[in-house]
């Protein structure tokens, strides 16, 4: 068998492919995974509350860096007032704890101001989406240079499982994918399954499917369409805010500008591979950000054989290039989904078009 | 909206407002700032000391005048990059890998041609940029028209990857030895150095030029007409026997061109490329486009605004201890109340216009369809 | 007082007035409607029917004027307040959404519940099961609405106000979308509901049916009851008389057509749908010079793709084009437009006009690039401008300027532009794609009077249109097309007869057992009496 290897380009893919089942089943990265997906999926969870009303949201971006700055700032403060130690619970302190509810509620704010445009002024969706990216960089990125961060309020840390469930040939690393991660991350899948469910079962997501397909059909049955567009918005804001949060509260200690980096972009692809389906949209997530996670790997544990020492050739060469290939892989992918999935067609049918109720008067 | 808009005027007044608005909105922000920073006082004068400063640094002495317009020029292509895409229901935020692209072949065509005249090295390199850039921005117009894709995710997309690619090659290809950055080689000849002692170039002139070039491009000729018309209306535009598929890729390649206009215009006058190249102006134009309302002269009267923002902004963090970030925040209320223009025209009475859809309102329209024809 | 009286009318209407800027559309207007009752509202369009609705549904609030239910007054605050008394409203556009299941159509708005947060599907379904049952139609309640045909999707709008207990039905024009199989179908439900108690306002323009279907006629003109009758004692002539207010004016003067050459050539052409299903199946006909072709059928038979094959808007799959004998099966739509084809599209603000231009732009939407328009690339404003000077002033466009927006003028004037932009030119063949749509009665005279000009000038006209009245008035000869062929070709009036040819319309001249298998067209998956069946695909 090893002789299929050596053949050039085949031999390539399949000795990756060995690799790739080899370091995610043995090589402990796949809590790495979840652990990059995480904000992504928290930001298609946003994209799917919205969407799926109809409204467009491009503004995820924004909103996940604005509520990671003030997630981070109102830890630090309440940090500094009352200092505490780690609790055992993921080693959740006061400080994280108000981090993350402000940062959910910075959310909710922004999202209010994305509803109230492109629902009551029926400005240009992606204009206002457009806009929110735009004034929550230049927000961040002042309040960022007006107050030094002078401390940090730490992270959240990853739950430990116990050795005998990890160590479970074949599926270990499947445990250990959902488990061995911090509070965020390990609600995540928790809350994409749950917003999954009341979507398709609920009477709240029946109604909400029919705002963003057919928002007159629904208003001629008695559905309060306005007001059904606000809350799944402001919903939104709060699947925004975990995501900020996540990012300065559980992945890193810190916040530089423009952190997000495109996360809010990719989140949008994320919805649009899973078909505006929360399960879909995870899947997305999890394969958007498991090529970067690859990467990652592929710098810590080399692959062995031929295509090691390729890699480690082209490495040497343009080490530049090597990372900056990796890190770009995200946006590679986007691009190609977005290209490749045939047509929105499956996207809700009023997505995107502000509803006017006809005068009632 | 006619064609010739009647009335400048009434172009004017909402960005006025709107900027008159965001200064206000932004006071009162820089006022809760001095309670945050360094001071910890309130100062209700603060934003008066700070719009001085901004005004001293932009227009008080010729020196910040030349900075202005030096600011201004990169502003106005890239105002251009975003305004004409929107003409055509295209939202270009793209701008910021096109300028990359543009300013990295510019660099590349300097080092290349460092000996030469600059007659020749100048404008060579300028026109490389544009081809650059146009391809830069062609790549997203093809993905709308023929995927569907919508270029909002697209352009964002790539200037990542624009970004990653390019200092990639510089830190690995073509870096200069002997500098303790990452950057290229100096563009010799090709450099636009600055005059009368100041920072004043004649790259401005080239940005100049292409104000009136947009405006012929986009109400004289026939191009121009089925730009406008696919902006409005595509099925129309289709029905009609033109090609909505081709005059996309063909918008978005002008607007790229642009922006790598605005690109090696900044790159030559820095003299290098430099790995990690900062700029805000692909960002900047989309303030500037919208500010603007997409047309030419507007933008140029935008970009003159920014630009003066932008170079007063060094001496009011100096003067005034505000942090140049501000103007990140004012544009972005800018924007806001550009937005809700309903608001703005609410506050201060103005007549609502009867038209329809304006050009604004084109591009979520075009979010979830594929591109026919 | 003390005589025992009859029970009140389920509904009565007294006095209803309704204003809008510049219009009266409902003026002191009085209805009543019994239980059991078939009540047709009939009246032209912009008579006021859809406002008297409106008010009654909760839509519209009246400026005078009361409604009674069950002899006690009410005031109808919204369509919510409207279906918790009872009233239930089939609109002629379906309140729909396709990718929802016919359960989930019904439920939305009045989920039956398991508990406070899931729905009870299993309860909903034996319900909606039960419901059809009850009034002749089994419905399979977890299709997907998209799937269903026309008349299906017209009985679960039906059950849907069923499920919330209505007890007065309004259907507002529900036979504008049917083939007149599923008119009588539909027909036989409204029959079986009046007689389980229903009370059912039956809105509609077309005489025939009404006068069939009705218990009571009320006829309504500019905003106010004209007569009430009942169908044994008046006829067809009485109640137009009544409709319009005048004899009823003959058609058009449609003259002898002198028809020559052959223009426009379709053999074999097959054309697909955005789906993928053949939608026109090997079409062959002729229009000649001087000739006005009508095609005649209900929409959704693959009339929309085989205009867009003969406009180039569509590849086809098969078989040819011809102008003049030319093959221009593969050229683009502006080169058939350069070498003499006409078109005036069907939606004249979605495909014909760019409502945002101003008029002189859009009439020259298709020709800007030629001389005198343009020289080269730069366009000549002060050729544009007196171009649309001449048309405006020749076709009587209605605008305060040449430079005022398209969007700013009527539908007929709107018509006038595309009309004045494609008729301008030496034709040889030109495509009127449903050229009068809603518009007033002087705009449609205007626009077949240039058909019929431009018909003896020597154009060869194909006429698609989905009113069978304008067919039979301009069409010198009659297509047929019912899914994708062309299933009959005759001459026009007088020879025409129109039940012969609607029902050529609705069966395609051949008997049920013979149907073409299913998936034949863009929309009809089924024909009207199928039942859907579970899980079937769209």
């Amino acid at each position: 068998m090893d002789f299929l290897l050596d053949i050039p380009v085949l031999g390539f893919i399949l000795q990756f492919l060995v690799y790739l089942v080899n370091v995610i089943g043995n090589g402990h990265i796949a809590p790495i995974i979840l652990g990059l997906a995480a904000p992504i999926a928290l930001g298609a969870l946003c994209g799917v509350m919205n969407e799926r009303s109809g409204v467009v949201n491009i503004g995820i971006e924004g909103m996940m860096l604005f509520s990671a700055y003030i997630a981070f700032m109102t830890a630090l403060f309440v940090h500094q007032a009352f200092p505490a130690e780690p609790s055992q619970l993921f080693g959740a302190t006061p400080a994280l704890i108000s981090g993350v509810l402000a940062g959910v509620i910075a959310g909710v704010l922004i999202s209010l101001l994305h509803a109230w445009l492109s629902i009551s002024i029926r400005a240009d969706q992606i204009i206002s989406g457009t806009i929110i990216n735009i004034t929550a960089l230049g927000l961040t990125s002042y309040l960022n240079r007006l107050i030094k961060p002078f401390d940090s309020a730490g992270t959240f840390r990853s739950f430990r499982p116990p050795a005998g469930l990890i160590e479970l040939p074949g599926v270990g690393w499947l445990f250990e994918m959902f488990t061995a991660v911090g509070p965020i991350a390990m609600s995540t899948i928790v809350l994409v399954i749950i917003v999954q469910i009341l979507l398709f079962r609920s009477r709240w997501g029946l109604r909400t499917r029919a705002v963003g397909e057919h928002p007159k059909a629904a208003d001629t049955v008695g559905i309060n369409v306005i007001g059904l567009r606000y809350r799944n918005v402001l919903i939104g804001g709060v699947f925004a805010g975990l995501a900020g949060a996540y990012l300065t509260l559980e992945a890193t200690g810190s916040f530089q500008n423009n952190m997000t980096a495109g996360r809010g972009f990719i989140a949008l692809a994320a919805m649009i591979f899973g078909r505006w389906t929360p399960l879909g949209a995870f899947g997305g997530a999890l394969l958007f950000m498991g090529s970067q996670a690859i990467g990652v790997a592929i710098r810590l544990a080399p692959p062995v054989g031929d295509l090691g020492t390729f890699l480690f050739g082209i490495q040497q060469a343009y080490p530049s290039l090597y990372n900056n290939f990796f890190t770009g892989l995200p946006y590679l992918l986007t691009i190609i989904v977005l290209a490749g999935v045939v047509g929105r067609s499956n996207a809700p049918a009023a997505d995107g078009k502000p509803y006017e109720k006809e005068s009632s008067s | 909206m006619i064609s010739r808009p009647r009335s400048y005027v009434g172009l004017l007044v909402v960005p006025a407002l709107s900027i008159l608005l965001a200064l206000l909105v932004a006071s009162v922000i820089i006022i809760a700032s001095s309670l945050i920073g360094p001071e910890k006082k309130i100062n209700l004068l603060l934003p008066l000391v700070a719009y001085r400063s901004l005004l001293a640094g932009s227009f008080g002495n010729f020196k910040g005048i030349a900075n202005t317009i030096v600011a201004a020029t990169p502003l106005m292509l890239t105002g251009l990059a975003v305004g004409v895409g929107l003409k055509a229901g295209l939202f270009n935020i793209g701008a910021t890998g096109q300028v990359l692209m543009g300013g990295f072949a510019a660099s590349l065509t300097g080092v290349l041609l460092t000996g030469a005249s600059p007659w020749i090295a100048i404008p060579a390199a300028l026109l490389v940029g544009m081809l650059a850039g146009a391809l830069a921005g062609f790549i997203p117009g093809f993905l709308k028209a023929f995927t569907g894709a919508h270029e909002v995710v697209t352009t964002i997309m790539l200037n990542a990857l624009v970004q990653l690619l390019v200092s990639g090659l510089v830190n690995d290809v073509f870096r200069a030895p002997g500098f303790s950055f990452a950057r290229t080689a100096p563009v010799g000849n090709a450099e636009l150095t600055g005059v009368a002692g100041t920072n004043l170039h004649f790259g401005v002139i080239f940005a100049l030029v292409c104000i009136p070039i947009s405006y012929w491009l986009l109400w004289r000729t026939t191009v121009g007409f089925e730009i406008r018309a696919v902006g409005a209306n595509p099925t129309a535009a289709l029905y009609a026997g033109m090609k909505p598929r081709r005059t996309m890729m063909l918008t978005m390649s002008i607007c790229g061109a642009f922006a790598g206009l605005a690109g090696a215009i900044e790159v030559l006058r820095l003299g290098y490329y430099p790995a990690v190249f900062g700029t805000s102006i692909g960002f900047d134009g989309i303030t500037v486009a919208l500010l603007g309302q997409s047309h030419p002269f507007g933008i140029m009267l935008s970009a003159l605004l920014l630009g003066a923002m932008r170079a007063g902004a060094p001496l009011m963090q100096i003067q005034a201890r505000v942090p140049v970030e501000i103007i990140d925040v004012i544009q972005g209320i800018i924007l806001i109340f550009l937005a809700a223009e309903i608001v703005v025209r609410k506050i201060f009475r103005l007549r609502t216009p009867q038209e329809g859809t304006g050009e604004l309102q084109t591009i979520t329209r075009t979010y979830g369809e594929k591109v026919v024809g | 007082m003390s005589v025992a009286q009859s029970p009140p009318p389920r509904l009565q209407m007294r006095g209803i007035t309704k204003r809008y800027p510049g219009v009266v559309a409902n003026n002191h207007i009085d209805l009543d409607v019994k239980a059991g009752e078939i009540h047709a509202l009939l009246g032209e369009n912009g008579a006021g029917k859809t406002t008297l609705m409106n008010v009654l549904f909760g839509l519209a609030r009246p400026d005078e004027g009361e409604i009674l239910l069950d002899g006690q007054p009410v005031q109808i605050a919204d369509p919510a307040d409207a279906i918790a008394r009872g009233i239930g409203m089939v609109h002629q556009h379906f309140m729909l959404i396709p990718v929802l299941t016919v359960a989930e159509n019904i439920l939305l708005g009045a989920e039956t519940m398991a508990n406070p947060i899931f729905l009870d599907r299993r309860e909903a379904r034996r319900r909606i099961t039960e419901l059809g049952k009850r009034f002749g139609f089994e419905i399979d309640p977890d299709a997907r609405v998209g799937s269903l045909s026309v008349g299906w999707q017209q009985r679960v709008e039906i059950l849907k106000a069923l499920y919330r207990q209505a007890r007065i039905l309004v259907l507002d024009e529900p036979t504008a979308v049917l083939t007149p199989q599923e008119t009588v179908e539909i027909f036989a439900v409204l029959r079986r509901l009046a007689a389980e108690g229903q009370s059912i306002i039956f809105i509609s323009h077309k005489l025939y049916e009404v006068l069939e279907i009705a218990d009571r006629i009320t006829v309504i003109r500019r905003g106010e009851v004209v007569g009430t009758r009942q169908p044994s004692q008046t006829n067809e002539d009485e109640l137009a008389e009544l409709m319009v207010g005048r004899e009823v004016q003959l058609a058009v003067e449609r003259g002898t057509s002198h028809p020559a050459e052959p223009v426009l050539t379709i053999e074999n052409l097959k054309v697909r749908s955005d789906r993928g299903q053949e939608a026109v199946r090997d079409v062959s006909f002729s229009v000649r010079a001087g000739e006005i072709l009508g095609i005649a059928g209900v929409a959704g038979n693959g009339q929309d793709e085989l205009i867009e094959a003969i406009t180039g808007l569509r590849r086809s799959a098969g078989g040819t084009v011809s102008l003049t004998g030319q093959d221009i099966t593969s050229w683009s739509v502006r080169e058939r437009r350069e070498h003499g084809l006409g078109y005036v599209p069907g939606d004249r603000q979605k495909y014909g006009l760019v409502l945002g231009f101003p008029i002189s732009d859009n009439l020259v939407l298709t020709q800007y690039y030629n001389r005198p328009f343009a020289r080269g690339i730069q366009r000549e404003d002060a050729a544009i401008e007196k171009w649309a000077r001449d048309r405006i002033e020749q076709f009587d466009i209605r605008t305060p300027s040449w430079a005022a927006s398209a969007g700013n003028l009527s539908g007929g004037n709107q018509q006038k532009v595309i009309v004045a932009r494609e008729f301008s030119r030496d034709l040889k063949a030109l495509v009127l794609d449903q050229p009068t749509r809603g518009l007033d009665v002087g705009s449609i005279e205007f626009i077949h009077k240039q058909a019929i000009r431009k018909r003896d000038d020597g154009t060869g006209i194909l006429l698609v249109s989905a009113e069978l009245d304008e067919i039979l008035e301009l069409s010198d000869r009659i297509a047929v097309m019912y899914r994708g062929e062309i299933v009959a070709l005759v001459d026009g009036r007088p020879t025409a007869n129109k039940e012969e040819i609607g029902l050529l319309m609705a069966t395609g001249g051949r008997a049920p057992a013979e149907q073409p298998p299913n998936g034949g067209t863009s929309g009809q998956t089924e024909t009207a009496t199928d039942m859907p069946v579970k899980g079937a695909k769209s």
